[in-house]
């Protein structure tokens, strides 16, 4: 293992720590929020009142005290569906990042040891998955296998895949080069125990890293394919779900826009920090 | 030798459009929905969805219904859209061109923003500028164009309503060009009416897409140009009395640029796929605007020869990318 407090200059070490501690606090907050959202959400996040739609804001006049961050066309509380819409997000980002992980990283391994066939047929079907454009490719998945939540997910992963695999299959290659696997194989160990043992631990940093970063990825598809209306039921409060309301609505309730941008724009941000922080931690090169 | 590369990647290429020819067909076939009910109205007779059924070739058996499609995509028939029902063909070549001036513009202003920036950073290397840049330039790369572009609606829709928000053009105004072109033609027929209305609609979206791109290009040209200013000929320059500035702009930029364009290509391939949001996002009437219109409605002939037509791009520009960079780097021409 490397040294993870290793430092050579004081003021590059709070830096870098500031830029962990931050998306972490971040997460945490949307963790709590998740959790407790029966108990920090002022309303139903269901709960439509027509006396009381498009209320501003608390720093703004017309506002009213029980609604902090205004209300939407129709009447639902903006901070108590954001606060659902944590659970929401978390689910997705948490789900599909694993799935879209375990899928990638697979057939990564599978075609980075076992070369030949295998990695034939699986770089052909990477080269072929990344000639689609992402997010049509993903509105199309969708309105095949329907709509809702296990449909986001799955079309995530079966679209996503490709970066695991990219990056697994490449540093399976060449940590299938090194010494080590061959005494392994010396010693009696099986292909498939050699993979599993000795040469998964080996890219596993790297997989952790890029989970971080496809759970940033997985919140955006879901934010997207809500938009075009293609993820759960346009009631139901998700982030992506109040932004596409809030475009359809710009020019009379723009903070129902502003609110789920900021927590989606913070997130995406955290979780691409993160990744990219400790893929630094896990590279002794990069440090 | 660089005939026979040119000859394999060719050969990948098209093997590459054949399996997205399969995908694509497969998925849109097993799609729940029947286009044919969608099309006809209510109380329509058993004949009549029957005749329509055969008119689209939607009776036969699968591998058959693939063989005919491809069949004619091979002579250039790509069928007729169920929605609009116009060739899919003229239907897609009329969007591309909005496609291809919003992508292009975007990689203009990634290009410029990101070489200014790297050119910038590397000026005032290892002092605070360069750490604030880095960090500048890292947190733009981690937000996907998708937010970029929801912060200009916001921004430039309600705080300062300056830009278009939504469309390509003004509809008001009178055009009457040979080519879908607007931006370009205009420039080149001088009607600055059509070439600022564009201009106007395009800036935003062009900017959502541009943005992450720019910071990559701003962090990699930065690293080559760097690693560039260490090298004895950028001394000599120096001592030859040439200031920074100009060692970076006359001596160190071209020597820098050619590894951050090998990334710009495959990146731009990027970008273009990013269009299919930001365009719906800003009702911008692109390829990708139609294509979330042609799943939604499951308009099949339609979705397949638009995701047929970015595949074609997508791998067009990483081939055209690959040869240029083999026949640009020397040591790489034979291999």
């Amino acid at each position: 293992m490397v040294d993870a407090t290793y430092s050579p200059r004081p003021m590059r070490f709070k830096v870098r720590n500031l830029r962990l501690w931050l998306p972490l606090l971040w997460i945490a907050t949307l963790i709590i929020a998740a959790v407790f959202a029966p108990i920090f959400a002022p309303h139903d996040p269901l709960a439509q009142d027509l006396m009381l739609e498009r209320l501003p804001p608390f720093f703004i006049d017309g506002s009213e005290p029980g609604h902090l961050l205004g209300t939407d066309s129709l009447g639902r509380d903006v901070l108590s569906r954001m606060i659902y819409g944590a659970r929401i997000a978390l689910f997705v980002s948490v789900i599909a990042a694993f799935s879209t992980g375990i899928f990638g990283s697979t057939l990564g391994l599978i075609a980075g040891y076992y070369g030949g066939w295998w990695d034939r047929v699986i770089s052909r079907l990477v080269d072929i998955w990344m000639a689609f454009p992402p997010v049509l490719f993903a509105v199309l998945l969708v309105a095949v296998i329907g709509t809702g939540l296990t449909s986001v997910i799955f079309a995530i992963a079966l679209i996503d895949w490709t970066r695991f695999a990219r990056v697994i299959r490449a540093e399976t290659m060449v940590q299938a080069q090194m010494d080590y696997v061959d005494s392994a194989r010396i010693g009696g160990a099986r292909r498939m125990a050699t993979l599993l043992s000795e040469i998964l631990p080996n890219v596993l940093p790297s997989i952790i890293a890029l989970l971080a970063l496809e759970m940033g990825i997985a919140v955006i598809v879901e934010a997207i394919l809500s938009f075009v209306n293609l993820s759960i039921s346009s009631d139901d409060p998700t982030w992506g779900s109040m932004i596409s309301e809030g475009r359809g609505a710009i020019h009379f309730a723009w903070w129902v826009l502003l609110f789920p941008l900021i927590a989606l724009f913070l997130t995406v941000l955290s979780f691409s920090t993160l990744g990219e922080g400790l893929k630094k931690q896990f590279d002794p090169v990069l440090k | 030798m660089l005939l026979k590369t040119v000859f394999v990647r060719l050969l990948t290429t098209a093997i590459t459009l054949f399996g997205v020819a399969v995908v694509v067909f497969t998925l849109v076939r097993v799609a729940p929905g029947n286009p044919i009910s969608m099309m006809l109205p209510p109380g329509a007779t058993e004949e009549d969805i029957a005749a329509l059924t055969a008119l689209y070739g939607f009776d036969k058996s699968l591998p058959h219904q693939f063989m005919i499609w491809i069949g004619g995509v091979i002579q250039g028939d790509f069928g007729t859209s169920i929605t609009l029902r116009q060739p899919v063909d003229e239907l897609v070549l009329g969007r591309l061109p909005a496609t291809l001036e919003l992508s292009l513009m975007a990689l203009l202003i990634a290009l410029a923003l990101g070489g200014l920036v790297a050119v910038i950073g590397a000026r005032k290397r290892s002092t605070g500028t360069e750490v604030g840049l880095d960090l500048t330039t890292g947190a733009v790369l981690s937000i996907p164009d998708f937010l970029w572009g929801l912060i200009f609606v916001l921004l430039f829709g309600v705080l300062w309503p300056v830009l278009s928000i939504s469309g390509r053009v003004d509809p008001r105004l009178d055009i009457d060009f040979t080519t879908n072109f607007y931006f370009f033609e205009g420039l080149l027929r001088g009607r600055w009416d059509v070439v600022s209305s564009t201009f106007s609609h395009m800036l935003m979206p062009a900017m959502s897409l541009a943005l992450p791109l720019a910071a990559m290009i701003a962090q990699l040209l930065k690293q080559n140009l760097k690693e560039v200013l260490n090298q004895d000929y950028t001394t000599l320059a120096r001592v030859r009395g040439f200031s920074e500035t100009s060692v970076i702009l006359r001596e160190a930029l071209q020597n820098a640029a050619l590894p951050t364009l090998a990334l710009v290509g495959v990146q731009f391939t990027f970008l273009i796929g990013g269009t299919v949001i930001v365009e719906r996002l800003f009702a911008y009437e692109g390829l990708g605007n139609m294509a979330i219109d042609a799943v939604i409605n499951r308009d099949l002939p339609l979705i397949q020869g638009i995701v047929l037509l970015f595949a074609a791009l997508f791998t067009v520009i990483n081939l055209l990318v690959d040869l240029s960079y083999t026949f640009l780097n020397p040591r790489l021409r034979n291999g």
